[in-house]
């Protein structure tokens, strides 16, 4: 692995990948297996699409809607009653798409992992980093990621298969997504935990930071970073911010201001290489259209969002379009080259934060006219 | 050569002990006497620890120190806020300031041990999820015990500028549990159901007894001068605490600033302070590595294993369902 860094500069192209060992085609290979697996689709295996999808949402939430208004209307309606049995098939069905074909050991093994948490008796390491629901989430997250958003991943032989490394990903999409789902990439496909640095915001936030340090995310600092990649962990963090997430839609895939070079400074301290991940399909999952300056500092956020769908749609809004989504895990760039004393010279920093940036920039437009339309 | 050690705060029950082990293991590092100070009578016996009656708030401590020759001082009569004692923090703070203006005048002081707590680096949601010891706070330290600890080693370092020829050590112990402990967290812990933030699961981490009694006494009997953090190994997730001992969590709203916390606390019996509110609403965890490597104590006791002695000596609480 260590061989195929390259200090950059030195002729490298870092983050492109190497076209002539074509890892991409590897990746492609890669991502081409996961939609392969799914076999069991609701229209017979064909993709779905935009329209379709809305139409049965349409369907549903009108049928919903009369069951509600015949039960509120009383006694007119009086054989819609459902039964035991419809329901309970209903229940049935509901498990089997859910969980898959194997539903029943999968219970099983929920209800004892169930009773294994209630006791306590569990460890967490020192960031509160819990992997038992960690797998659990990736249960949840594997349909949204592989079904709604058609992930794919290419350039995952650029994580390395052990020891520390930082990823710097592009941020978007009103609601930060992309960190989760880049989480549950590394982790299906290199097989390694991901540890997300967020914002202090995160932290504050009940539930979220609940939820966020069970994920194993830990705050944005230099002294968590530096702890995590000198213990040999893969960290991610997105240097954009919430100027990143909370980005206007006409601003889609051109990246702000990467912070003040402060991973680069992180990752030199713990000589690890820096890995630059693009991600192109999260940009238009809530496509940001306003904000509500006003109302957001009321509420302590930093931004309130309006998309065409919320808060018009009220929780409807809230369902994120189903765009196509690419992950591309460029080459690592190596920072065991510099000296130690090189993450205290400014300069250096600032020469690095670009290169990292250029380098994700030129990703995602090589990534983008690949993708063609993002809803197909 | 004699060494004379003296213990502040040894009313307090785990202090006495902690003086009663320096003496009796003293003989190995030429100890010969330590004397013990406080304002009431100690609730503890002390065997072979001289006391003294002597108020640390009063010039009194400078002539404690000159008549007994001391040459090394532990203060740990830093102690959490109770309601019970509304002086709290003229104790804390102006007792400190008293020892140490009279230790600075002692011709024959040559080390200064305190006691502090990791409360000094504060709660809140942007500090780092483990505290090493050049942390500092970044929020949480504007009243109470936090606030006491901070001016308490804020005029510590200002003494070891001034006596650069005496050894300063720093402790900053974590939460100290133990069944007859009063301190704020244990009594959190010994109510019926437990008051929690809704929406937030804090990281824990505490410290036995032991652990913490020994920390001080190698501090006092042989030089190790600098600052260290003092905690059990790994972590607890307060969900964790409660499922262990059995008893309901109340999950509260962070509204209100704990006003709503403090309320239902009290009526379930538990007494609860601003700065514990917040430690159990975001939590602190602390590095022990300089303890490890630098003081070179092995803590014996983990977070989890302190944890489940303290359990152990409580009643189960009402949803009891583990084997112990």
């Amino acid at each position: 692995m260590n061989d195929d860094l390259r200090t950059i500069g030195s002729a490298g192209r870092p983050g492109r990948g190497n076209r002539r060992t074509s890892p991409s085609a590897a990746a492609r290979d890669l991502a081409g297996g996961a939609p392969a697996g799914p076999a069991r689709k609701k229209n017979g295996g064909e993709r779905p699409r935009l329209r379709s999808v809305t139409d049965d949402d349409a369907a549903a939430a009108a049928a919903a809607a009369e069951e509600t208004a015949s039960g509120a209307s009383g006694h007119d309606h009086e054989q819609h009653e459902p039964r035991l049995e419809e329901l309970l098939s209903a229940l049935l069905s509901g498990a089997q798409r859910l969980l898959g074909e194997d539903w029943e050991e999968r219970l099983q093994g929920l209800t004892a992992g169930l009773a294994h948490r209630l006791s306590g008796d569990y460890a967490v390491d020192d960031f509160g980093y819990d992997p038992e629901v960690v797998a659990l989430l990736d249960h949840l997250i594997e349909p949204i990621a592989e079904k709604w958003f058609r992930l794919e991943v290419r350039g995952i032989e650029n994580i390395p298969s052990e020891g520390g490394a930082l990823l710097v990903g592009n941020h978007s999409g009103t609601v930060p997504v992309d960190g989760v789902i880049t989480g549950f990439a590394v982790r299906k496909h290199a097989q390694r935990s991901l540890r997300p640095l967020g914002a202090d915001l995160v932290f504050a936030l009940p539930f979220v930071s609940q939820l966020a340090r069970k994920l194993g995310a830990t705050l944005a600092c230099a002294d968590d970073a530096e702890r995590l990649l000198t213990c040999g962990e893969l960290a991610a963090v997105w240097p954009e911010g919430f100027k990143g997430v909370g980005k206007p839609y006409s601003e889609r895939y051109k990246l702000q201001r990467f912070g003040r070079g402060g991973f680069v400074s992180a990752a030199m301290r713990a000589q690890v290489p820096i890995i630059p991940v693009s991600l192109v399909g999260a940009e238009e999952i809530y496509p940001l259209v306003g904000n509500i300056p006003s109302l957001a500092r009321l509420l302590g956020v930093p931004y309130l969002p309006i998309t065409p769908f919320f808060p018009w749609l009220g929780p409807l809004g809230m369902i994120p379009l189903p765009s196509k989504w690419i992950i591309e895990f460029g080459e690592p760039i190596r920072t065991d080259a510099y000296p130690a004393e090189a993450a205290d010279d400014p300069m250096l920093l600032f020469n690095v934060t670009d290169q990292v940036r250029e380098t994700i920039q030129q990703n995602l437009y090589a990534l983008l006219s690949d993708r063609g339309n993002p809803f197909i | 050569m004699s060494r004379v050690v003296l213990v502040t705060g040894v009313a307090d029950g785990a202090v006495a002990r902690t003086a009663r082990l320096i003496a009796e293991r003293g003989a190995e590092s030429g100890i010969e006497k330590v004397v013990g100070v406080d304002t009431t009578l100690p609730s503890h016996e002390l065997g072979s620890v001289k006391f003294i009656r002597a108020d640390i708030r009063t010039p009194v401590i400078g002539k404690v120190l000159a008549v007994e020759d001391v040459d090394t001082v532990v203060h740990l009569g830093v102690a959490p806020s109770s309601s019970r004692l509304r002086s709290t923090k003229e104790l804390n703070v102006i007792g400190t300031m008293q020892v140490l203006a009279a230790c600075q005048r002692s011709e024959t002081l040559r080390k200064f041990v305190l006691g502090s707590s990791t409360a000094v680096y504060g709660t809140s949601p942007r500090d780092p999820a483990v505290w090493s010891e050049s942390g500092t706070a970044r929020g949480g330290i504007r009243s109470g015990y936090p606030k006491d600890t901070v001016e308490v080693e804020g005029y510590t370092r200002g003494f070891a500028r001034r006596r650069p020829d005496v050894l300063v050590t720093i402790l900053r112990m974590s939460q100290i549990l133990s069944p007859r402990s009063s301190a704020p967290l244990a009594a959190y812990f010994r109510g019926p159901v437990l008051p929690s933030v809704l929406g937030f699961d804090p990281r824990l981490q505490f410290l036995h007894l032991a652990d913490a009694m020994e920390v001080v006494r190698q501090a006092a009997s042989h030089d190790r001068p600098g600052t260290f953090n003092v905690a059990g190994d790994g972590i607890m997730l307060l969900s964790q605490c409660a499922r262990l001992l059995g008893k309901p969590t109340v999950p509260l709203p962070p509204v209100g600033l704990g006003s709503a916390f403090t309320r239902v606390a009290r009526l379930v019996g538990t007494e609860t302070s601003p700065d514990l509110h917040r430690l159990l609403t975001y939590g602190r965890v602390v590095d022990t590595t300089a303890l490890r490597d630098i003081f070179g104590y092995e803590i014996r006791h983990s977070t989890r294993q302190t944890f489940a002695s303290f359990a152990g000596a409580l009643r189960p609480g009402l949803l009891h369902v583990g084997v112990r």
